[in-house]
């Protein structure tokens, strides 16, 4: 799987939930897209993570 | 004569009034400096990026950002219409609010926007219902094609971004400001509160500055002459400037009584 751009093996199906909090990521501070379709937070714990996947983790920053 | 005080003189943007004409990006501070640096502006809009989340990193910018602040995402990065489209939906979901900056850019040695793009990235955002302040390169016709796209507002570029240059492009702000039904925001190359305080005489609506005040040795300060800059430059404008003699002088004294002959 890919996330921001760098490969992450997956030992075992993982929900997005899961993942994102194994991580050690805020879920209140971060947007998510899978394969460039944006995931609604509420439905993180229902999505499970494929090999194939391309995970972009964004958030804000500063910035004019 | 009519007293002009800035206090029922709102900034409006898609129905949203906001009593400050002061846009502040929040780029290049410590975020422990963002909180000072927006109470001594007054500002009550300020800028945002969007980037890859860092795990590793526990602070975040919004945790240092008084919660009564409008925030304005902007689409940084973009290089084309798509991409601005993909990150501003992105900011959407990070449960912020309906604004969006949109910026354009891929010349990475002037940072010059693409109108084009710009105006193809307003039309599908405001549809979206995004509340759309695209950036753009002070030009009429593409402000009017921005018009017709849904903006809410113009943003013209001063100067380069980041440059600190001034109002380079006053003239054609002017044309702006004449010609464009919606609210002319200065942004970017302002350096100095004088030339905020002239572009706001000019009829600017407002003006956004980041790097005027991230590279000032005392950024609250100058947050803070930017802020009195700006509203002296708009109640110039409201008070409308006196006319201006193309040669010769008029006496300010009377001319009679004098203690001679």
């Amino acid at each position: 799987m890919t996330v921001n751009g760098e490969f992450i093996e997956l030992s075992s199906p993982i929900d997005l939930k899961t993942f994102l909090e194994s991580q050690g990521y805020n879920i209140n501070r971060i947007a998510v897209e899978i394969n460039y379709e944006i995931i609604p937070k509420s439905t993180y714990q229902n999505v499970i993570l494929s090999e194939k996947d391309v995970l972009e983790i964004v958030s804000f920053m500063g910035g004019g | 004569m009519n007293f002009i005080t800035n206090n029922n003189d709102p900034l409006i943007l898609d129905g949203h009034t906001f009593n400050s004409r002061f846009i502040l990006g929040s780029g290049k501070f410590s975020l422990k400096l963002i909180q000072t640096v927006m109470e001594y502006g007054g500002s009550e809009i300020a800028t945002i990026a969007l980037r890859r989340a860092n795990a590793d990193s526990p602070e975040n910018i919004l945790d240092f950002i008084p919660k009564n602040i409008t925030l304005l995402p902007n689409t940084s990065g973009a290089r084309n219409a798509e991409e601005a489209v993909r990150i501003a939906r992105l900011s959407r979901e990070l449960g912020c609010g309906d604004f969006v900056k949109i910026e354009v850019i891929h010349d990475s040695k002037y940072l010059l926007p693409d109108n084009e793009e710009t105006i193809k990235a307003t039309k599908i955002l405001a549809k979206e219902g995004f509340i759309v302040l695209p950036y753009m390169y002070p030009d009429l016709i593409s402000a009017r094609k921005l018009v017709d796209a849904g903006a809410a507002a113009v943003m013209p570029l001063g100067a380069p971004i980041g440059s600190n240059r001034g109002l380079l492009t006053k003239d054609f702000i002017k044309i702006l400001i004449e010609e464009i039904p919606l609210p002319i925001i200065v942004d970017a190359g302002i350096g100095s509160p004088s030339q905020a305080c002239e572009a706001m005489e000019l009829g600017a609506s407002a003006v956004m500055a980041n790097t005027a005040i991230a590279t000032a040795d005392d950024c609250a300060s100058m947050a803070k002459a930017f802020r009195l800059a700006i509203e002296a430059g708009r109640t110039a404008y409201l008070a409308k400037l006196g006319r201006v003699l193309d040669k010769g002088a008029e006496a300010s004294s009377p001319l009679t009584g004098f203690l001679q002959d």
